[in-house]
Parts: structure tokens; sequence; C-alpha cells
């Protein structure tokens, strides 16, 4: 199939950043959208123009590195999906396909498609864990999970970290990426000791960053793995609640001698 | 060690600096999830007083001339006397009125400023909404019209200077003096049909904020938010329409 | 050279805690005064950060995604094993030491992999600590399934997520530290050079793949644990950042690379679509407990799969193994798919895979039971290939998986470069010539949890008092200008050829001389056909742009000029490797029935090979393998 692209082409992070077109005559459906702009990097480099910059690592859909705005939506078309694993069966002869970055003051652009999703290692360092030092775990099954539970916190802990609820998000709000690793730990009898200061800790970060939620249930949507908004609703149950809470609950202490 | 670990992280652009802690509410509200919270339960208020002020109005249907509407508003102004002095009680549902619109308002402007800041640069190659419907995206314009309305609504009715034909304490007959002038009937409609909007959106949204979140209820919280929102925008809209269609006179 | 494993005398099971008690140790004020470098954020190099870092080293940890949340491990899906016995099946420290000894086809040295089955244990409970939220029975407690190659259950598993499960337990527990201040995180640094001082590991030199700085950054020893070399075939199930260039860097500095020919194919993957094809995706193995594999007994049998019938089909595992059927093991499944589409009998637009069908389980057992069973890798396999497998049979081919091979390490897991460490995938030490399902996780976070840590102070106490090298040293000054010289070189070509093309030919030509199957005269075509393309590359590459700046061509580049050379030492490996074992078949080395066949007489060795330029052949040093509990014996699955 014959397919026409706009691809956001930016030199660096401060550089302003254009559309630029670009034909693709040999389009397959069976390509996988990455493999196509594979296939339009070797031309572009065959024809002395740099390739397109993007980021892509494992892609069969798990390490949350590929990301890109296909046609005003993360991650492309179709639902559930991430970039690598949308298929060009999903467009037709003739499309005119627009690529972009995702846009938020907390992602910059660092080239092309690729952007900075930093802050978002900087929301798990404040606190998206369960300080278990190596060697002091007890017997794993000293402590018997409910399954639903354990179902529950798995459906939360399948967050690939793509970033692609950020993108959705007119707010440029983290709260679905924030509240899934809350979700998480916080349902696992495991992460109760620190569930408070866990919560206020995480939900701080992230708002040094972030925009806020106005609950638009576009980022339940974009999420390639279908993390519902309803562990967004427990985040902030758990965030209020904390905040009512005896405030020596949430302390963290230093978290080792640095 | 501290300081050359932070220097060596990829440098992300910040929204807001690191928080300083303070008196718990302040810091509640500092942050945007508290903020939501106040949204939502100052929300909860402002539905109270909107579904209180339809169906008292609805007084005027008794087809007695105003007289029941007249004697709830006189109510509304003894109510809890002597223990209270005349119409303290209304000045102090007024009070927290007030206070809850001025800080729904707050919080909203100060978010909005925060989001902006948050996402400063739109696609340029426009976006497609996936769940945001229209009354979710317009919240911030429904919300300004409405309270531009109701600055207009309080000065014709409550204060009368909108009104040339204002007489103090007849409430009906105000009403229906004002409702005859096409142009605020007309206003008054598609303020409502617009904060039907935005109870539609946020009846349901406040739930969201507070974490009032239940797998057996979740399905309800919708349904809640269309019918709260149909029930205010028909019982409002009904009254000019009545006047206008010379149902009340 | 004489290589020492130094594993322990004693018997085996006690040989870990005599060890742990006679190594040396530093003591906790001690330890802030030594820096350690771990190259890669794997499962291996994540949980060693972290350790490190939580017991009081000063850590820097380096990985070229932009997140160390991203590293490959998080792909893994099937589960990782632990020696529980939660089943109460008879498992046992000793029954998993076992059986993967044998499924290592007795390759692999007794005493590490008696210590990868007792640590196997704790892993469990540390990963449930953590918070990795593993499949439950009702009760609360863990749920296991069984997994190839073995008869007691006894994988845990999170859904067919597991690997990034325990991936983003030990991310969790490296952002602990970073946040603590004891790990220091370099994401978006390329490792493009080992620094040897004075005979020791001083250090490296890393590009910032955004800026293209290139900065030396020194420390008491250094810590490889940057994955496989898989990607050497350029389609594998590998991601497409994995390389070799770490540990090549790092042989060519003077480490030993053991074993390069051991390469694991999975047989269950889906075929290639085209020539623009960037990457292959494996579909489970638990997919062969339903589907029943054939092809057409006709070549040219166009027909669509179902209106071939019962008697023109050849269900060929069922015919050749009558008793393990479409259960045999990786290697035997994955040689009999390529002699099938070898002889012409391959299915789909290009010939190139065979069918795994459930129209019999479909049948028996109803769709509902396969639905729940398998729908997520159905739907996976109808999202890439468009192909509804309910109705039509899947189309499965091989791919290259898993390397066994690495850098060569003694029991402590430090190479013969004094200081440098190598761990997980990146080191031969504990499958052999073939590893068993579920066990890559294990070994990965056996190695950072729990013995680097406990290891690396036995070369560290000899540090004491002795501050880390001069990064600004003569050692590192060269190793920078190196550095800029190669991106210099690289970007200097000019040439007409991406590095995409010549990694595609490269792949190809091993894949068809030294992947399932290999014999003499093909390794030696490839042995002269990567040479060629070697020279070709640094006469013909096309690299655009520069070198300040995200280049992401230039960063494929250097992985792939890598890759050629080690590509040169797979196929002189497999070609001095005249026998047949695990991973590595040799045509020549086959019983009657075409089953793999080992020489225990002359080939129990590891082959640690020490390079000696670019273009000559390396030299071999062995290390020979004692059995003292588990006795070599032929493997049989018919």
């Amino acid at each position: 199939m014959r397919l026409t692209l706009k691809v956001w082409r930016q030199k660096g992070p401060s550089d302003e950043g254009r559309f630029e077109t670009y034909d693709v005559p040999d389009a397959n459906e069976h390509m996988s959208f990455l493999e196509m702009l594979d296939v339009v990097n070797e031309n572009l480099l065959a024809g002395n123009r740099d390739p397109i910059a993007f980021d892509h690592d494992c892609r069969e859909g798990i390490c949350g590195m590929c990301g890109i705005v296909i046609d005003g939506r993360p991650h492309g078309p179709k639902k559930n999906t991430t970039t690598c694993q949308l298929h060009m069966r999903n467009f037709k002869d003739g499309d005119v396909i627009t690529v972009e970055p995702w846009r938020a003051n907390a992602f910059p652009v660092v080239k092309d498609l690729v952007v900075n999703r930093s802050a978002f290692d900087r929301i798990i360092e404040a606190g998206g864990y369960v300080s278990a030092a190596t060697g002091s775990a007890p017997e794993a099954n000293s402590l018997p999970v409910p399954k639903a539970d354990a179902d529950l916190a798995m459906d939360a802990a399948a967050c690939i970290g793509c970033g692609a609820c950020v993108a959705a998000c007119p707010n440029g709000a983290a709260q679905l990426f924030t509240s899934a690793k809350v979700g998480h730990l916080g349902l696992l009898p495991q992460g109760q000791a620190e569930r408070w200061s866990r919560v206020v800790a995480m939900v701080e970060r992230m708002e040094e960053f972030f925009g806020s939620c106005t609950n638009y249930g576009e980022c339940e949507q974009a999420c390639p793995k279908g993390i519902s908004i309803n562990f967004i609703a427990r985040m902030n149950r758990e965030y209020l609640k904390a905040k009512f809470k005896d405030s020596r609950k949430l302390d963290r202490g230093t978290l080792g001698d640095a | 060690m501290q300081a050359e670990t932070t220097g060596r992280r990829n440098a992300v652009p910040t929204v807001r600096g690191r928080r300083q802690h303070q008196y718990w509410l302040l810091d509640l509200y500092g942050s945007a999830i508290g903020k939501k919270a106040v949204m939502a339960v100052t929300g909860i208020v402002l539905l109270g007083f909107v579904f209180a002020h339809m169906t008292g109005n609805l007084k005027v249907y008794y087809n007695d001339d105003g007289e029941s509407l007249n004697h709830y508003s006189e109510w509304l102004r003894d109510v809890g006397e002597p223990v209270v002095p005349h119409e303290g009680l209304l000045w102090a549902v007024r009070g927290v009125l007030a206070v809850s619109l001025l800080l729904h308002v707050h919080a909203a402007t100060t978010l909005t400023l925060l989001n902006r800041k948050a996402r400063p640069v739109a696609y340029k190659g426009g976006r497609k909404y996936a769940a945001a419907d229209y009354a979710a995206r317009t919240m911030r314009w429904s919300g300004i019209i409405v309270a531009a309305f109701l600055v207009f609504h309080l000065l014709d009715l409550t204060a009368g200077r909108a009104n040339p034909d204002f007489v103090s304490g007849q409430p009906y007959q105000n009403l229906v003096a004002s409702f005859e002038r096409e142009p605020v009937a007309a206003a008054y409609i598609v303020a409502n049909l617009l904060l039907g909007m935005h109870i539609y959106h946020g009846a349901w949204s406040l739930f969201q904020s507070l974490g009032l979140n239940h797998p057996r209820f979740n399905r309800w919280r919708r349904g809640f938010a269309a019918l709260f929102a149909a029930a205010i925008v028909v019982g409002n809209v009904s009254i000019p329409i009545a006047v206008l269609t010379g149902v009340l006179d | 050279m004489k290589l020492e494993s130094r594993a322990p005398t004693g018997p085996l099971a006690e040989k870990w805690s005599n060890h742990r008690f006679n190594v040396k140790l530093v003591a906790p004020q001690n330890r802030r005064k030594f820096d350690i470098i771990v190259v890669g954020t794997g499962l291996a190099g994540a949980s060693a950060a972290a350790t490190l870092g939580e017991a009081g080293y000063n850590v820097k940890s380096f990985c070229f995604q932009d997140s160390p949340r991203r590293a490959h491990s998080i792909a893994a899906q099937g589960g990782i094993n632990a020696a529980k016995n939660y089943r109460n099946d008879g498992d046992s420290v000793h029954r998993l030491f076992y059986d993967t000894i044998k499924g290592g086809d007795y390759r692999a040295r007794e005493a590490n992999v008696h210590r990868l089955a007792e640590i196997s244990v704790q892993i469990i409970d540390q990963c449930v600590a953590q918070g990795v939220p593993f499949a439950r029975e009702y009760s609360g407690l863990l749920d296991n399934r069984s997994f190839g190659g073995a008869q007691v259950s006894r994988t845990f598993y999170a859904r067919g997520q597991t690997g990034q499960q325990l991936e983003l337990g030990a991310y969790q527990a490296l952002a602990r530290q970073v946040e603590a201040g004891t790990v220091d995180l370099y994401a978006r640094h390329e490792m493009l050079e080992l620094v040897i001082n004075e005979g020791r590991a001083a250090g490296i030199v890393v590009r910032d793949l955004v800026t293209g700085e290139v900065t030396s950054h020194s420390a008491h020893a250094v810590v490889l644990a940057t994955g496989g070399y898989t990607n050497v075939f350029f389609l594998s199930t590998g991601a497409k950042g994995c390389n070799a260039t770490a540990i090549w860097r790092a042989h060519r500095k003077g480490a030993l690379f053991a074993n390069p020919c051991y390469t694991q194919i999975h047989p269950t993957c889906i075929p290639v679509s085209g020539d623009y094809q960037s990457k292959l995706t494996l579909m489970s193995e638990s997919l062969r407990n339903d589907g029943r594999i054939w092809v057409p007994r006709n070549p040219d049998d166009r027909r669509n799969p179902g209106a071939i019938p019962e008697a023109e089909r050849d269900y060929y595992l069922e015919r050749i193994y009558p008793s393990f059927a479409n259960l045999v093991p990786r290697d035997v499944a994955s040689r009999a798919a390529k002699r099938m589409v070898d002889a012409g009998f391959g299915v789909g637009e290009l010939k190139n895979g065979v069918y795994l069908d459930f129209g019999t389980a479909i049948g028996r057992l109803g769709r509902a039971t396969i639905e729940a069973r398998y729908g997520n890798l159905f739907d996976m396999y109808a999202n890439i290939t468009g192909e509804d497998p309910y109705v039509v049979p899947m189309r499965i081919y091989p791919a290259p998986h898993y390397t066994m091979g690495g850098l060569w390490v003694d029991y402590n897991l430090m190479s013969n470069v004094p200081g440098l460490y190598v761990i997980g995938e990146a080191n031969f030490s504990d499958h052999g010539a073939n590893r068993l399902g579920a066990s890559a996780l294990m070994q990965g976070l056996a190695d950072g949890y729990f013995v680097l840590p406990a290891t690396i102070s036995e070369y560290l106490a000899g540090q004491l008092g002795q501050p880390a090298p001069d990064p600004g040293g003569a050692a590192f000054k060269e190793a920078e200008s190196a550095v800029r010289e190669r991106v210099g070189k690289l970007l200097g070509i000019r040439g007409s050829r991406s590095a995409d093309w010549f990694h595609r030919k490269l792949g190809r030509t091993l894949w068809e001389h030294c992947g399932m199957g290999r014999n003499a005269e093909g390794l030696k075509a490839a042995l002269a056909e990567i040479g060629a393309l070697r020279e070709e590359f640094w006469n013909d590459l096309r690299v655009l742009g520069d070198g300040d700046s995200l280049n992401q061509s230039l960063e494929k580049a250097g992985r792939v000029a890598d890759f050629m050379e080690l590509g040169e030492l797979l196929c002189q490996d497999a070609l001095h490797r005249e026998e047949s074992c695990g991973g590595h078949f040799r045509e020549e080395h086959q019983t009657p029935d075409g089953e793999a066949l080992r020489d225990d007489e002359n080939f129990a060795y590891v082959a640690a090979w020490e390079f000696k330029g670019e273009g000559k052949p390396a030299e071999l040093h062995k290390e020979e393998l004692e059995f003292e509990y588990v006795h070599p014996s032929q493997r049989s699955y018919k």
C-alpha cells in the first residue's frame, strides 16, 4: 500500500521543529508501524537524509520504550496496543498519517520523536517500592495474599511506563502511571508498612512535574495495558486518607546512609 | 554524593518546586489532589444548593399567584428565629455557599494554570479524543459562563438591580416579570443547559476525585450524574418556558 | 593461561556455605570507600546495583535505554524456577541441580549449578517481599506451573509477564537506592570501552547517547550485566537494542569469551513475514501442550490448511518421536522444523513455517477451554499475523532466543581480568550447552541479589586503603581517545550501506551456517563470508549526522561492528567443537536417528577464547569439567 507520512522532525530540544512529508510507496500490511518507519529510514539514508529518530527496544509490547502519537492518538488508532504492536493492516492504501512525539512539559523532546521520560523514574524513586533489603525476606508463603487482591495488584503492575497516559492527558498529568504503582503495592500485604508514606511521597513527587487530573479518562483509553482509572480514584482516596493520618506514619526517614 | 547524584540525573523540567510542609489543611490544599478534593466537596455543597433551589422554586406551579413561593421565601428568612436572628440562617447558608464557590473557582483556576504549564504545547497535528466527552472538555467554559450568569441572576432576582419591576418580598411576581423579557429567559435557559453539562461531568468526577470508588457501585456513578443534571435542567428550564408560554403569569 | 574455576572443595551441598565463610569480607564502615560500576540494568544488573548500594558501596549504574526498567529481562514470559517443593511432588535443591546439569547437556560446572539451585528458594522469598505479584491460588498461597525439561511443578509466574514483574521489582529496589544516594544512575549511556590499569579492571569509558559526550568512570571493580549476544543473528527474540558491545570490548581487553557456540533456538516463534522484518516474536512454549505440529505430505500443496485431509498431513513429531511427540525438548523440535522447511515442506506464503494446529484440541475440549488457556497468546498471534488461530492453524518457526555462552568467570563470577565481574546472561556460567525454560530469570537474580554481593568482597578486601584509579589517568585518556577515534571512523566512512544492511547480512550468514545445524564446510564458508563482510563494512558503511547528539545510526553501527567480530568467534568455536551438545548441533556428529552425539572423552571442557587481534583466530584455553555427582548420559526422547 502507498502511504503519506507527516513526521515531526526536530533536531534537538531547542530546535523549533516542523512536519516533514514522506512518501511511502511500498508499505506492507504485515509490517509493524516501526518496521514501516525502518523502511522509511533506510530510504532516507539512501538519499543522504537524516533518518527519523524514534525510541524502541523490545518490539513486543512490553518494554515501554516506544511511543508516538499517530493521527492524534498515542500509540495510534488501535486500542490497548503499543506502537510496536500496531500493524499496518490498521491503515488503508492512500492514508495520510501524522506522526508526533509525546507532548508534555515533563517529557521534553530530545530529537524528532524521542522524548525524555526520566520524570517517571523520579516518581518511582520517591517511593514506588517495598523497602525489603536483600536477604531479609521471610519465607514466601508465610503471608498469604487473597487471590483477588493479587490479581488486582497484577492488573496495576502491568504498567509498562510508556507515558501514553501523560501524552493522552490534556493536562499532562501522570495520575494513571503513579496510581498504578500506588495501587499495585498498596493492595499487597507486603506493601502495607509503607502504604501511607508511599502515596504521599509519590504523589508529591509527581506533582513537581505533571499536571492535575480532571477525570477525562483519556489515559485509560490510551494505555496499552488497559489500566483502569479506578486506580486513580484509589490513589486519590489513599492520599486524602494519608493526609489525615498521624504524621509519624508519613515519615520516610533518611532511606539509607547516603 | 547527593548533590552529584542529582546533577547527574537527566534534568526534567518541573511545574512546581519541592513542597515545604505546613499546617496540614493548607498542606492538603497545596497539593493538586487536595485541590481536586476541595473542588469535589464544594461541588457537593453547590449541588445541594442547586437541587434545593430548584425544588423550592417548583412551588411556582401551585397556581396560587405565587403565594406558596412567597411564603417559602419568607420562611427562608424566618427560619431558626428566635434562636438565631432574622435572616441569620439564610446569611449563614449564603456565607457557606459563597466560600464554597470561591474555593471551587480558586482551585479550578490554579489547577488550570498548573495544567497549562504541564502541557504548554498542543499536538501540532491535532488530536483525537477517545473518552473525554464535550461536557468534560468544556468544564472551564461552562463554569465561567454559569458564574457570569450567576452574577446577573443575583442582580436580577435577589438584589433586583437588573430588574426594573423588582419588588422586594415578591419573588413570584419578580420572576414572572423578569422571564417575560425574552432575552433574559433565553439567557437563563442557556445558562441552565451549561449548568447541566457542568453537573453531568462534575457530579461523576467528584466520585473519582474523592476516591469514592467501589466495584459494586461504580456503574451507578455515571447514571447518577446524568439523572442529577437532567433533573436540574428540566426543573429550572421549565419555569421560564412556563412564563413565556403563559402557563405562569 | 591456566583457568582456575576457584570452585570450593568439599561436599557439593556444602560448597556454597563453606565458601561464604571463607570469603574475605569488607566491614560495613569500609564499604563506602569502594566504588563499583555496574553496566546494565536487567535482572542481574539492577539487582546487583541495588544490593551493593544497600550494602553501603558507592555504585554507579549504567544503561543505554532511557530508563533502567526497559532492559530486555522485562520481556521474559514464562516464569522462574525455584526448588520450593510447594507441590510436594518430590522436588528438591538436588533435583533442580540435576535437571539443570542434564538440561545443559553436561557442559556446566557442578558447583555453580548447585549454588544456583540453593539460591533459587531465596529469590522467591526476596521477590515476594518486594511485592512482586506472583500468581496465587484461592488459599492465597503461591501457585506453580510446570515447564519443559522437568517432571516437577516448580515454576513461579505472574501471568505471562513474569520477567516484567521481576524486572520491575529489581528496578524499584534500584530506584530506592538512587533516592538514598547510594547508586548514581546513568541512563542513555553506552559503555564503549573497558579500562585496564596495572592489570586490573579500573573503569569504563561511556558515551552519553544524548549529547555524544565521551567520559571516563573509574572504580575498584567493574560489573558487566549486559545480557546475551543473540542479536548477532539479527533476527531473534532479543530487543532491538540488545548488543554485545560491552562484553566484546572487555573481551578485546583480555577477558576470555567462553563457549560462544552455545546458542539457544526457541521452537515456537512467529515466522518471518518479509524482508523488512525487524525481530521475531516468541509464542510461549506452553502452546505445544495442546497444539499438533504438521506439514502437508505434498510439498507443493498450496491448499488452505483446512482443506488438506488428515491422510495428507504429516504430523512429523508424532511420527518420529512417538513417546514425547509434540513435547520434545526445544532443540529437538527446532531441528525437526528446520529439516521440514529445508526439504520444501514449509507452509505459509514464504514457505517458511510449520503448522501448529489446535483443531483437534478445540474439537476435544471446546473453544472456550482453549481460549481460557491461551487466549492472550492467540490474540497476540492474531494481532501480528492478521490470521485467526482458532480457525486457521498457527504458523511457527524456530528463532534465536538465548545465548548460554558469554565471558568466562570463576566461581566468584570474576573474569580472568582481576576486578572485572560478569553476571547474568553475559557470563557463561550456569546453563552449560542449553538452558532450561524458566531458568534465565533464576540465574540473573541469583547472580545479582545473592552471589555477586557475597563474592565481590573477596577481591575488594585486598584493595582496602587504595583509592579508585584516577579517571584522568593515562589508561583512561588512551581508552577515551580510542573511543573518539572509533566514533570518528564510523562517521567518516561515508559509504553507501546502512548498519542494518550489514547486520541483516551477517545474521543471514550465521543463521544459515551457524544456526540450528552446523557443519565444518558451512562454518568455514561463514568465516570467509563474515571476514569479507567486515572488510566491506569498514569501507562502505554510511552513518549520517554527527557524534555530538542523539544519533541512532551511529549507535547501531558500533554495535554491528562488534557483532561482526563476535560472529567470527562464534563460528570458530562451533568449528572447533567436534561434537553435538545442547544448543550446538554439528551435523557430522549425530546418532543414526539424527540426535545430538556428545563426545565427553574429548570435549568435556569449557572453551575459553582469548582475543588475538581483529581478523586473527582467537586462542583457545580449556577449563576441564569434572562431574563428581552427575554422570553424563545420552539424552533420548523417543
